[in-house]
């Protein structure tokens, strides 16, 4: 036990495990391990402090040149599209606060992010079960990825839009339409993904389980979904990614409170502020959910990779 | 009466296409219970077919193996494995990955807390439990190797298929585990069948040697029985004249006999 707290003190401090020979990990390692050569603390925050700032101080420059640029071309006066400046103007109140309510269609842009999103989590929701199932299916018997691959090579080409009137007669209701389009954008990439993950299962797990006589069930948990995750997680990313891109689109046509059908009603009123406005919360929520899923996928497979 | 294990003219062919391709001919064998196998041949030469064949991973394409009078079809806990990597599951921890098996193995007739400590006790037996939660990743060559006995000796197996357990391992470590194995086979007397390259190992562990030539077509060449008192210190072996004797039949047979395909063609 003794040994085991040292080593791990020797391990919290880099700078002091190589002076420590393996053989005299004992008392003495332990009296190293407890004065570190550690920067003092001021420095270390300064540092911290530096790493951030190279991150950060190069987008924040490049944007304000980009607005700058942009104020400059827009700014005479029979210019098609509003100057930045104008935009603040103009939509000041959608800027500064995205939850206000005045009345049940004049609503924050927040709010209408979360509307969409709550479609975008429904039917992308939808797509990671039934792409991993379906996917899992593909890539574990060789006659179902015979009998359905072809199909899902062909349906998987169709764009997210067209399925949209099919949609609406069946359901004969925009909401449900608009996550059946987002389910079956979304769900394409997630069973191709899977199904390679699982065609990619190393035999040595395979015969683990079979040594172990694990069932369909306990295979599917135990083995497949850990060892294919990080081809899940890729198909998912893609996944998040196109369901965002069908939201917009699918609302425009659809209406109701989502962001997407927000830029459509500007546009038919002329308020080319909004929609530039509007275009930012998307692009922004897009990567805010790319970056999600892949944190999700990187906390989730921390294990699997490595051998 | 009937042996253990009876490996009855068993013949193994690979189907590529139309060609088929012969990896083992007329292998014949019986091992009796408790007893330490090893199967000695030259890289190619199908110890990993014949093994993954008594492990019931690969189907028999004639004769027979038959455990305790039953016919061998499809894998099981009372024939665990030791692969050649390891094949430890990365995303579980050390204990995970023995109590996986445990869980399986006596999921139905012991209870949580016997399932758990016997996980740990086999997990002692190797001396992993300090590094019971850790992963795989985490740990050196020699401590995965530990963990997939550990794993193998949880089941209870009838028989234990060590398929090059310490091939890829430093000599000390090597010689290390090697103790271990000896010392778990005396305190338990399982049947053990061992492949290994390694000759020295071979005789150090085995009750028998068997020798296989070269493939294609392969076959038991020989068969090499160790007299050797145990328990075998391999200090005192290194100048006993039994031991010397068997080490050298098997170089003979190796190196003069049925030299590798690779030094007959350089
Ligand atoms: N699934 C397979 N399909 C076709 N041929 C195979 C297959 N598995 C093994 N072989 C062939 O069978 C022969 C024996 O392979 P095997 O893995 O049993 O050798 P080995 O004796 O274990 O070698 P090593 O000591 O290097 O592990 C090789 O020539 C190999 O190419
Ligand atoms: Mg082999």
């Amino acid at each position: 036990m003794t040994a085991q707290s040292a080593h791990t003190l020797i391990v919290d401090t880099p700078a002091a495990s190589p002076a420590v020979p393996a053989a005299v990990r004992s008392k003495e390692a332990q009296v190293l391990a407890f004065a570190p050569p550690r920067a003092p603390l001021g420095e270390r925050v300064w540092g911290t402090v530096q790493s951030w700032l190279a991150v950060i101080v190069p987008p924040i420059i490049v944007l304000c040149a980009l607005l700058l640029v942009w104020e400059l071309a827009s700014s005479g006066p029979k210019s098609s599209l509003p100057a930045p400046s104008r935009i603040w103007a103009d939509a000041k109140d959608l800027i500064v606060d995205p939850f206000f309510v005045n009345g049940p269609q004049d609503i924050g842009l927040g709010l209408r992010v979360l509307k969409s999103l709550e479609r975008v989590v429904m039917g992308f929701g939808l797509a990671a079960v039934g792409g991993i199932l379906l996917g899992a299916l593909v890539g574990q018997s060789v006659w179902a990825m015979r009998g359905l691959d072809p199909i899902f090579q062909v349906l998987r080409t169709v764009p997210p839009l067209a399925w949209l009137p099919i949609s609406l007669a069946a359901f004969r209701d925009a909401n449900p339409s608009a996550i059946f389009v987002i389910f079956i954008t979304a769900i394409w990439p997630i069973i191709i993904n899977t199904s390679v993950g699982i065609r990619n299962i190393p035999q040595d797990y395979r015969n683990v389980a079979a040594v172990l006589r694990l069932n369909h069930l306990e295979f599917f948990w135990r083995i497949m979904i850990p060892s294919a995750a990080p081809y899940i997680f890729t198909g998912l990313r893609i996944g998040i990614g196109l369901s965002w891109l069908a939201i917009v689109a699918a609302e425009m046509l659809t209406g109701g409170v989502g962001i997407g059908f927000f830029i459509w009603d500007a546009w038919n009123s002329s308020r080319l502020s909004d929609i530039v406005v509007a275009l930012v919360y998307i692009g922004v929520v897009g990567f805010v959910l790319d970056r999600l899923v892949a944190g999700i996928g990187h906390l989730a497979t921390r294990g699997t990779q490595a051998t | 009466m009937m042996p253990f294990l009876k490996v009855d003219h068993v013949s193994k062919s690979f189907a590529r296409g139309n060609a088929t391709t012969e990896v083992l001919r007329d292998i014949d064998l019986t091992i009796e219970r408790g007893s330490y196998v090893s199967i000695i041949g030259h890289s190619g030469c199908g110890k990993s077919t014949l093994l993954n064949l008594v492990a019931g991973l690969t189907s028999i394409t004639t004769g027979a193996i038959l455990l305790e009078n039953q016919e061998v079809r499809e894998p099981g806990p009372d024939r665990a494995v030791v692969f050649q990597n390891h094949s430890l599951l990365p995303w579980l921890t050390v204990y995970a990955n023995v109590k996986l098996a445990v869980d399986k193995v006596f999921g139905a007739t012991k209870p949580r807390s016997e399932r758990h400590d016997w996980t740990m006790h086999n997990l002692e037996l190797v001396q992993m439990v300090h590094a019971k939660d850790k992963l795989p990743a985490e740990i050196s060559g020699g401590m995965k190797q530990r963990v997939g006995i550990a794993r193998a000796l949880a089941m209870e197996p009838k028989v234990l298929l060590l398929d090059e357990p310490f091939g890829a391992l430093d000599a000390l470590t090597r010689a290390h585990l090697q103790d271990s194995v000896m010392q778990i086979h005396a305190r338990l007397g399982n049947t053990v069948i061992m492949i290994t390259h390694d000759v020295d190992e071979a005789v150090l562990l085995s009750d028998r040697i068997v020798m296989m030539t070269n493939g294609p077509s392969a076959t038991i060449g020989e068969v090499l029985d160790v007299p050797l008192p145990r328990p075998r210190k391999r200090l005192e072996l290194s100048s006993d004249p039994t031991y010397l004797r068997a080490r050298e039949t098997v170089l003979k047979f190796l190196y003069e006999r049925h030299r590798a395909p690779a030094l007959q063609a350089a």
